[in-house]
């Protein structure tokens, strides 16, 4: 079979549905990075694909963009996690309810 | 000239407003005057107008001055306007000259009263009122002086506050009057749901164009009856009218007898078009209302003690006939009994008054007796006012009340026969009183004076079983303060500003029938000066010229037999008076008490139930739509959980919605 | 031939992918994360974006999992967490649901759309041949698109900032709530006198 530019957005939306799925699910706010990265990876997919798909340079451009974007996130990111979870020993996304009403 | 037509409620109203700001701070007669002098001001504009109006052609007689817009509110527009006719003027016109007399006569009543300048700031806050009542050229001023009327009667009821009777018989009157309210404000309703406007004109109008319902004229005329029956105290609202004496005796005057009660009356001849586009039954209702209620109140006059209940259940039982005639579409009619009622009873009340003011206080008509001698105005004056009630010619009351009979006549002869005996009971029950006051021996010396002929009458008195029931009525007790006063009473004569008014009167009773003698079309200028107002709507009278002589004839026999049996029962004591005197007459037939029973009993029980539904349902659907309100709110707060993966739950969520949304409008 | 490589990669990712999230350790979730980004490089390659593949490993893989694995092991996540139990009641239905609907979706799309995907270009710059493709994304970024590179500089640049103000720890407590007063009263003392 031929693999064409479906397959590599089939491929792209399952890990998307992956990483989503992984979001909701787990409790530890790395983890849950890591599943934010995933779908970001997915993203990317997406952009190569279809940019090949019409000859165009402009997905790889928004690949890259993606990537400096993600990276920044990430330190961002983690930053805050050291930050609210330095004190505690068991790190769960739910113990972070103090805006509840 | 009729352009002045505003200066007429003007006056009182400027009056009533100087008064509340002068407060307690002028000594006794200047209020006094001062409020006379409004309402003489009044009536001078009254007559103004009157004359202007006399001299417009007929056509041109009725006019509308509106002053300014008063409620515009889309399409329910009110505004404060006059409507000037020959009914409404007629009406200022009775009512400023009565009204006048009275101020007049209240300044030397009312002397030595702590109390003096409120009562004249009451009066012509009353005036006013009534002035507007009449005035108004829409319903809602109508209701606004019809308002203004009852609550004024209710402060002047209560004058004298501090006895608790007096201020329950206050209380009574304006809460029987609201029952009649309520009917005014839904036949309002009513009139304004289907005619779109509550000015008379403008509803004439449509009625003339429109067809509106039957049944929609029926009930509104019903409605209006409602309130007709609360104001002029007709059967079953008649109960405050007796307790209404408890104020002083020119409140009873002019509001009871003269001014307030008829305002029932003109409402209903002022809508007289819709009247005529009700059903037959309703207007037959009407008049039977009217004449039981005149039998019904002349029959307990007969066995009152007090001498002003007399009069009291008098005016209810001279309402009857007024209704009776509005009842039987004769108009002009009613409008002249009124005219003429007003004369002798405010001269019969004012007299009354001026016997109390003679006599200390006592009002007691069992200690009364030969003050003829000893007060000869007010006793030449109440013998003109009883011979023009009981219908003696050439007297008012005689043209006046035979003209209601003729036409109940052609509607039943069985209303003429209830209004007839009526005409004999009120011949007869007058002649009672006049004879018990007036005549015989002096009964008010005291029991001890011993060798006394009058005194074996005295005696008789008080072994009159019937007076066991006296001790029921409720006004007696305030009033009849010096009855148990064992001193000696110096009857005496009133001062002028007292009998000028009752001879004014007198005179005005003497010459009130002539203008409306039915002799001939001619004579009978107050029909004509009424056309404007009533719009032919009259019931025209298909009786033969013999017929109406015979049937005045009937009711001069009647009277005669009345006024007979009178004297030989009272002043030769021929007959035995305790046929007359039944206690259930004395106690109204006992329908007061069984009300009272009745309210306090199982009628409370269901006004607690109605406070009890007010409170929990209707309250309570207030309350419980916050309480709702709360509750949802407690319920969707548990959607701010606070948790990050929540909110991250509902972030998919809704992009897949609007994902799925975007993907079912667009076709691929 | 490319079929076979992408079939073999599309494995790696997917099985990564699956790793990542059913992981109990998060040492080993970093490092099938490693594995995915390993196997998206590959892909990348496929579709002659080298450059990017490269990037891709030096700064996905290479940078950021370290940092993750940095953060592992600072805050002592290496404890397993419970994974049989879910305290938001619905939570893990849903977010299945949610998953499968979001896959749900795209399949449809690609079904029902006929010609396949379509699309406009958007830099109107045709790609090369795979060697020529850093070349060729040079010139591109830094001619048409060198406002976008400096904008990510500057982002870079905050991003530094930013992590390193947020590391610094405040002589006091910034916010000091019942919670977190009661976690400190709960667990023994903490590393952070230890860290000064």
């Amino acid at each position: 079979m031929i693999i064409t530019t479906t397959w590599y957005l089939l491929l792209a939306a399952v890990l998307f549905s992956i990483g989503t799925t992984g979001l909701l699910v787990r409790r530890n706010p790395l983890i849950m990075f890591m599943c934010i990265e995933l779908m970001l990876n997915a993203v990317n997919i997406t952009f190569v694909s279809i940019g090949s798909h019409l000859n165009d340079l402009g997905g790889q451009l928004a690949v890259f963009f993606v990537l400096v974007v993600a990276a920044a996130e990430v330190v961002i990111g983690l930053a805050l996690v050291v930050a609210i979870m330095r004190r505690r020993s068991r790190t769960n996304v739910d113990d972070l309810k103090i805006l509840g009403g | 000239m009729i352009d002045l037509v505003w200066l007429i409620p003007a006056f009182p109203l400027l009056g009533f407003l100087t008064l509340i700001c002068l407060g307690k701070s002028v000594r006794e007669p200047i209020a006094g005057w001062l409020a006379t002098t409004a309402i003489a001001g009044s009536f001078l504009s009254v007559l103004i107008v009157f004359i202007g109006m006399l001299l417009e052609k007929n056509e041109n007689r009725q006019t509308v001055f509106t002053l300014f817009d008063w409620i515009p509110a889309g399409d329910f527009k009110v505004d404060i306007g006059f409507l000037a006719d020959p009914l409404s003027i007629t009406m200022c016109l009775f009512i400023t000259g009565v009204g006048t007399l009275i101020h007049l006569y209240s300044i030397g009543y009312m002397h030595g009263d702590p109390d003096f300048n409120r009562f004249f700031t009451y009066l012509n806050l009353f005036a006013f009122s009534m002035l507007m009542l009449v005035l108004g050229d829409n319903l809602l001023l109508t209701f606004l002086g019809w308002e203004g009327v009852g609550a004024c009667s209710y402060l002047l009821i209560s004058f004298w506050f501090r006895d608790p009777a007096n201020a329950t018989a206050g209380k009574k009157a304006f809460i029987t009057n609201r029952v009649g309210d309520w009917g005014f404000m839904v036949a309002m309703f009513l009139i304004f749901f289907n005619f779109g406007s509550l000015e008379y004109l403008e509803i004439f109008d449509i009625l003339g164009s429109n067809q509106i319902a039957e049944t929609t004229t029926t009930f509104i005329v019903l409605m209006l009856f409602v309130g007709a029956m609360g104001k002029s105290a007709q059967f079953p609202l008649y109960l405050w009218l007796p307790d209404a004496m408890a104020g002083p005796t020119p409140v009873s005057a002019l509001i009871h007898a003269a001014t307030m009660v008829t305002s029932g009356v003109y409402l209903l001849i002022r809508v007289n078009p819709i009247m005529v586009e009700a059903s037959t039954w309703s207007t037959g209702l009407i008049a039977w209302v009217g004449a039981g209620t005149a039998l019904f109140a002349a029959s307990i006059a007969v066995a009152q003690t007090d001498i002003k209940k007399v009069l009291a259940y008098s005016t209810v039982s001279q309402l009857g006939y007024m209704v009776l005639a509005v009842g039987c579409g004769a108009y002009t009619a009613a409008i002249f009994h009124m005219i003429t009622h007003a004369f002798f009873k405010a001269l019969l009340f004012l007299g009354a008054g001026s016997v109390i003011h003679g006599m200390d206080g006592e009002q007691d008509l069992r200690r009364y007796g030969g003050l003829r001698s000893l007060m000869p105005i007010t006793a030449g004056t109440f013998i003109v006012g009883w011979l023009a009630i009981a219908g003696v010619p050439p007297f008012a009351g005689f043209w006046s009340k035979d003209e209601i009979l003729a036409f109940a006549w052609d509607k039943n002869p069985l209303l003429w026969l209830v209004g007839i005996i009526t005409a004999l009971l009120t011949a007869f029950y007058m002649t009672r009183q006049v004879i018990l006051t007036f005549f015989g021996k002096p009964r008010y010396l005291n029991a001890g004076d011993a060798g006394d002929a009058g005194d074996a009458g005295d005696a008789g008195d008080a072994g009159d079983a019937g007076d066991a029931g006296d001790a029921g009525d409720a006004g007696d007790a305030g009033d009849a303060g010096d009855a148990g006063d064992a001193g000696e009473i110096h009857p005496h004569e009133s001062p002028w500003t007292m009998t000028l008014p009752l001879v004014a009167l007198a005179f005005l009773s003497l010459v009130g029938g002539f203008i409306q003698l039915p002799f001939s079309s001619s004579t009978k200028r107050l029909e004509h000066w009424l056309e404007p107002a009533t719009f032919h709507n009259e019931t025209h009278l298909h009786l033969s010229s013999s017929t109406l002589w015979i049937l005045a004839l009937l009711a001069l026999v009647s009277v005669a037999i009345g006024i007979g049996v009178g004297i030989s029962t009272y002043l030769k004591e021929k007959i035995d008076r305790q046929i007359f005197e039944k206690p259930s007459l004395v106690n109204a037939w006992y329908f007061d008490s069984t009300v009272s029973k009745f309210m306090g009993g199982s009628g409370s029980k269901a006004f607690t139930a109605v406070a009890k539904f007010d409170k929990e349902v209707i309250d309570g659907a207030v309350d419980g739509t916050g309480q709702i309100v709360k509750k949802t709110a407690s319920i969707l707060r548990r959607s701010q959980n606070g948790l990050v993966r929540t909110y991250a739950l509902g972030i998919g969520i809704g992009a897949v919605g609007l994902l799925i949304w975007f993907l079912t409008r667009t076709t691929l | 031939m490319e079929t076979v490589v992408f079939l073999i990669s599309a494995a790696v990712i997917l099985s990564g992918a699956l790793g990542v999230i059913f992981s109990k350790n998060p040492v080993h979730s970093a490092l099938f994360m490693v594995q995915t980004l390993f196997g998206v490089a590959v892909l990348f390659v496929l579709l002659e974006a080298t450059f990017l593949a490269a990037i891709q490993v030096i700064v996905y893989a290479g940078a950021i999992v370290i940092l993750f694995v940095f953060v592992i092991t600072l805050l002592g996540v290496d404890r397993a967490e419970d994974l049989k139990v879910e305290p938001i009641s619905g939570q893990r239905p849903l977010a299945v649901v949610l998953g499968a609907s979001i896959f749900g979706i795209i399949l449809t799309v690609l079904i029902v759309a006929v010609g396949g995907p379509t699309g406009e270009q958007a830099a109107n710059i045709p790609i090369g041949d795979a060697t020529d493709n850093t070349k060729i994304l040079g010139e591109a970024l830094f001619s048409t698109q060198v406002f976008s590179v400096e904008l990510t500089a500057l982002l870079l640049t905050v991003a530094v900032v930013g992590a390193v103000v947020l590391s610094t720890r405040p002589t006091k407590p910034l916010i000091s709530t019942l919670e977190e007063l009661q976690n400190d009263a709960v667990e023994d003392e903490p590393e952070e006198k230890g860290g000064e």
